[in-house]
């Protein structure tokens, strides 16, 4: 396999760079919440992870509609790069917002139609993963995959829509919070800019983590493809 | 009056998050070099047999 490329070594140092970054403003850079305490701080990668979820199963979605139009595997290593990705940054999102609740809501867990929704998006790309292990036939894999991606979107909209449409306690960050929300706050402007960078800091880190992932893709096609040689 | 003392909580987060993130770049890593330890050994083996 090819070596790493520059542009992606400096992707990598850039990533970190931010990475620490985005911390230290997480840390020490945003205001302490007056209410919540230091567990407030959690919410700013509790979001950024939540929209590089979301981000990944779009790609996702995407990339099947492309696979299903061109017939070319490389879409199918997009999305499916996309999906293992989304599936690591939506449990980042959902355990956080477990421990986030513990000392706010008093419980680690309630089925409020966020926390549900967002379980049901996770388990659907569970799912996924399934469904691809349990078909051997590559042409067929993929076809399926690009269509369990394409369908199994609808779950993006429904979670993120769900605390806009259904009565919840869980609290709205853009648009405004249901009376019966817990743990709302206002975001001063120190706030805000964390948040904003914070998500801008996790969406290079996805572009990071997606080139790597095809990389790989593209090695263990390449390693699959000789071990079918030898056994010629 | 006073925030509530959640700063458990904070470092339980931040674990999460860290370590989700470190063991995902982890598993990248290691299946990069079993890919390349599996080419080598299938490499010597074509070049055995041809």
């Amino acid at each position: 396999m090819k070596e790493k490329p520059l542009k992606l070594k400096i992707l990598d140092w850039v990533t970190i760079l931010l990475f620490l970054l985005a911390t230290a403003m997480v840390f020490f850079y945003a205001p302490m919440e007056r209410v919540m305490g230091a567990v407030q701080k959690v919410f700013y990668f509790h979001v950024a992870a939540g929209w590089v979820g979301m981000l990944s199963f779009f790609f996702a979605a995407v990339a099947g509609i492309i696979y299903l139009v061109k017939k070319d595997e490389k879409w199918d290593l997009i999305g499916y790069s996309a999906i293992e990705i989304g599936i690591v940054f939506t449990l980042i999102n959902v355990v956080t917002g477990a421990i986030w609740a513990r000392p706010i809501w008093n419980a680690w867990w309630t089925w409020d139609p966020r926390l549900t929704t967002a379980t049901i998006m996770e388990l659907v790309y569970f799912a996924y993963l399934m469904l691809r292990q349990g078909i051997d036939d590559p042409e067929r894999r993929q076809r399926f995959g690009a269509v369990y991606a394409i369908v199994g979107f609808l779950s993006v909209p429904l979670t993120f829509f769900s605390i806009r449409i259904f009565r919840t306690i869980h609290p709205v960050v853009i648009g405004g919070n249901d009376p019966t929300a817990v743990g709302a706050f206002d975001m001063t402007p120190l706030m805000l800019q964390t948040l904003l960078f914070s998500i801008l800091v996790f969406s290079v880190l996805f572009i990071d983590l997606m080139w790597h992932r095809i990389r790989l893709g593209q090695y263990m096609n390449r390693v699959d493809e000789l071990k079918m040689r030898l056994q010629d | 009056m006073e925030p509530l003392n959640t700063i458990n909580y904070f470092i339980a987060g931040f674990a999460v998050i860290f370590g989700a993130i470190g063991i995902y770049i982890a598993s990248l890593v290691i299946r990069w070099r079993n890919l390349r330890n599996e080419e080598e050994i299938l490499s010597e083996v074509d070049n055995e047999t041809s």
